[in-house]
């Protein structure tokens, strides 16, 4: 058994050059949840909603005003595209600030077990970037909506997830209108286009993926109802159409609120149980019972055992997190606690494979020299390396099994970049003297020995990142 | 604006830009010898690529793949080239062509490692040496003609030695490295997960980065970057390009064609882009050994002994020529009973055509060469 790896890897994201040795593992991962901090100074600098909102619009609008000049006047098609290509950058730029951000705060935390668990939860609660409208937000929701709560309740950290404009965008909860709202029913007497409606997609997904778990005995009628609960909830200066008009005037762009005028009247009923709360007041009713539903309670035990054991979580251990989960509320720090405390995660050998991002950082953190290059475009690098930050293309998130991970193209790119930052670094760290840091425990006699007869000192760095064990975790 | 071979690698100008400025070539005085190095890794089957069908035993022997060279043009009596080699047929037609066949280093085992490591160190056993033929060349050169460098990401050993050698990696190419990849094979031999995925990584790479791929124009690419390195005044005299995707245990006819059609336009890309320095340019085209001579089960052939090397460029001792003790293909005639028999030593090839085109004393080129064969 390997717990001092398994402490640094499974649990954190790998040891740091200058940290000492892990004495105590379980002490050391209990302490990190009251050290945790929500707000580290790597992500101090990006930019708020309201900019990242704005950047947007100017954005869409440009793109807009550019597609009817260019149809006035075709010769000035090359000064439009210029213009065009600027506007994007300036968009596009939140995103790779903020990639690069996440992967400053996570090669520099104290507190990597913690760190691990913000990435954890932003992806069970996951946005998608391919989405144009959410690209921008992804890196403030990670950090405005899943850090502050990841050492809360699991309610706090669900109403905050789904309230962040990117879920909202992502979604398509922004253009979601109750058929029945006074909004609907203006555009219906008039007659002249197709009212506006439901859209049940964040409805369906935060009953599917984010709280009780696929098949957990909801039904379309619990779905649709709460798809109608959820209606009013929308983000200022983003969405198109006539709902944008409905907004207050001192709304900032970017801000979530609630409409009331595009929200379904009436009471509810949801899973057996009758909502009357008024506006929106109704949908956080149903977003509390939710989060502390049994079906919720092992849902969440099931990835939070799996993220920390293997493919097939033991059985054992997600009864006692769910038990845990329905004693205490969903109260996370607890679910922490007893994870630690249980025997499942320290028995194997590291059997999980890292995903690229945990090897990646766990890679950064193992070296004094930094591995990149100022100039290194964090967003391309994980696109490489398969895993595109918060961009796992569908709201299920990414995968947390081994065969999500472990392929042979992605094993070549892995060799590829560990050779080429080993090429960077040279001789200026020592593979031999790395070797048992970083490996610890899990470091075997064959990979000793195969790193100390590398035919250089970056061979030997690049053989120690792509070992069996510093794949794995 | 001087723009040296050094700023052109930096920045990252490659064929186009070098092009783009006239005069560049002619800036030096003399024309100074230049000398390229074509490694196939992989064991390339010498039998297909200058077929001895005059042979009688060869159609025996290859059967299903007996006619992989028809159509091919008839170099003498003996031999005739694969088809897929049109501008290597044309020197060879201008005497800018030889193809030395039956010829083997001093490696009688199968292991490509192995066979490339004498190919490249020029010893006399695997891992003798830490230095390369090419390195220890360029300490008999002129300051002038030394300057040299490697189309790959690392120095391989062949250009290994004394004298510093520089290496440019275009970023499509991969960049781990030969070594590292046997290294990892190693590493992850006995992992179940890892093994599997890892030998099917190798694979698909060595398909990537075959010259053969896209039609042959990956050779033309690679051709043409080469030349570029070494037409400017300053640019390099001495190189090595790195071939790879030799190794054709099955389904030969279609991957041999392909790979000798990369091959061919690498070398006719390289002589375009040369221009007039192509006439002091001596290319250098070996493997580490030749395949069997019976075809396998597979439509392929198998790791072998003896093969043909290949020498082009505007100066040749005997263009236009094969030369070949040559064995003969019967069943006794056979290394152990398989393999075509070396007749000739290739380091003796290699050593005579260099010595030839430098000029130099060909004892001292061997003894500096080759010191431990």
């Amino acid at each position: 058994m390997a717990v001092q790896y398994l402490a640094a890897n499974r649990f954190g994201l790998g040891r740091r050059f200058d940290e000492p040795a892990i004495e105590d593992p379980k002490d050391w991962l209990i302490r990190q949840i009251g050290e945790y901090d929500p707000a580290p100074a790597a992500i101090a600098g990006l930019a708020g909603r309201e900019a990242i909102a704005t950047a947007y619009a100017e954005y869409r609008d440009e793109r807009q005003a550019m597609r009817r000049e260019a149809k006035n006047a075709a010769d000035e098609g090359a000064e439009v595209e210029a213009m065009r290509r600027r506007s994007r950058a300036d968009f596009r730029r939140h995103y790779a600030d903020a990639a690069s951000a996440r992967l400053a705060a996570a090669v520099a935390t104290p507190t990597p077990f913690a760190e691990r668990l913000v990435h954890f939860w932003a992806n069970h609660f996951a946005i998608s970037a391919d989405k144009q409208t959410v690209r921008g937000f992804a890196g403030n929701y990670e950090n405005e909506a899943i850090r502050p709560h990841v050492m809360g309740k699991f309610a706090d950290l669900l109403t905050a997830a789904v309230h962040h404009p990117a879920m909202l965008l992502f979604l398509d909860q922004a253009q979601s209108f109750g058929p029945d709202s006074q909004f609907a029913t203006r555009v219906r007497n008039r007659g002249r286009r197709q009212a506006p409606g439901l859209n049940e997609n964040l409805a369906r997904e935060i009953m599917e993926l984010h709280t009780l778990g696929v098949r957990a005995g909801y039904t379309q009628a619990d779905v649709t109802n709460f798809a109608k609960a959820l209606t009013g909830l929308t983000v200022a200066g983003i969405g198109r159409g006539a709902g944008q008009r409905l907004m207050p005037a001192d709304a900032r762009r970017g801000e979530t609120l609630f409409v009331d005028r595009l929200h379904q009247p009436g009471a509810l009923t949801i899973l057996g149980k009758r909502y009357d709360q008024p506006g929106g007041k109704q949908a956080e009713a149903v977003l509390r019972d939710l989060a502390v539903h049994p079906a919720t309670a092992r849902h969440v035990a099931t990835k939070l055992a799996r993220h920390f054991t293997s493919d097939e979580p033991p059985a054992t251990l997600v009864d006692r997190l769910a038990g845990d989960f329905e004693k205490t509320g969903g109260d996370l720090p607890s679910l922490y606690r007893t994870l630690i405390a249980s025997p499942e995660p320290w028995t194997a050998t590291p059997t999980m494979f890292k995903s690229p991002w945990d090897w990646t950082v766990s890679m950064l953190r193992a070296l004094k020299t930094p591995g990149l290059g100022e100039r290194q475009n964090i967003a391309a690098m994980f696109t490489q390396l398969g895993q595109p930050v918060w961009r796992p293309g569908s709201p299920k998130g990414y995968d947390d099994m081994v065969a999500t991970w472990a392929g042979s193209a992605a094993l070549m790119q892995r060799v590829e970049l560990a050779s080429r930052i080993a090429g960077r670094i040279g001789d200026r760290a020592d593979a031999r003297a790395l070797a048992p840091l970083v490996l610890a425990d899990a470091l075997t006699p064959e990979t000793s020995q195969a790193i100390s007869r590398a035919d250089s000192p970056g061979q030997g760095l690049a053989m120690l990142f792509a070992s069996p064990a510093f794949l794995r975790r | 604006m001087i723009l040296s071979r050094r700023s052109i690698l930096l920045s990252g100008i490659t064929v186009a830009a070098a092009g783009a400025l006239p005069g560049f070539a002619y800036a030096a005085a003399s024309t100074p010898k230049r000398l390229v190095f074509v490694i196939q890794r992989g064991a390339a089957d010498g039998l297909a690529t200058v077929a001895p069908t005059g042979d009688p035993a060869l159609a025996a022997a290859r059967r299903a793949i007996a006619d992989e060279t028809a159509g091919g043009p008839k170099l003498d009596g003996m031999f005739t080239l694969h088809p897929s080699l049109a501008q290597t047929a044309g020197l060879y037609t201008g005497k800018q062509a030889h193809f030395a066949h039956a010829v083997a280093t001093a490696y009688r085992d199968r292991s490509h490692f192995d066979g490339q490591n004498m190919l490249e160190g020029g010893g006399s056993r695997p891992y003798g040496r830490d230095d390369g033929w090419v390195g220890r060349l360029l300490t008999l050169l002129p300051a002038a003609e030394r300057d040299a460098i490697a189309i790959a990401p690392a120095v391989p050993l062949a250009l290994r030695g004394s004298v510093q050698v520089g290496t440019y990696a275009p970023s499509r190419l991969p960049q781990a490295d030969a070594d590292l990849i046997a290294r990892l094979t190693a590493m992850y031999a006995d992992d179940p997960l890892l093994h599997p995925l890892w030998d099917s990584a190798v694979k698909t790479q060595e398909l990537a980065s075959d010259i053969g791929g896209n039609n042959g124009r990956n050779g033309a690419d690679l051709g043409k970057l080469a030349a570029s390195l070494m037409l400017p005044a300053d640019g390099a005299r001495v190189m090595m390009v790195e071939t790879g995707g030799w190794d054709t245990h099955s389904g030969q006819r279609g991957r041999l064609a392909a790979q000798l059609r990369g091959l061919d336009q690498l070398i006719g890309a390289l002589q375009a882009g040369l221009g007039p320095a192509w006439n002091d340019t001596l290319v250098i085209v070996a493997t580490e050994f030749g395949r069997t001579v019976e075809v396998n089960g597979t439509g392929g052939t198998d790791h072998g002994t003896a093969s043909t090397a290949m020498l082009l460029g505007g100066g040749l001792e005997a263009g236009g020529k094969v030369s070949a003790d040559w064995p003969g293909l019967g069943a006794a005639a056979r290394y152990e009973g398989r393999d075509l028999k070396p007749t000739r030593s290739l380091e003796g090839v290699i050593a005579s055509a260099v010595a030839h085109h430098y000029a130099l004393d060909p004892k001292r080129v061997m003894t500096t060469l080759y010191p431990d064969v």
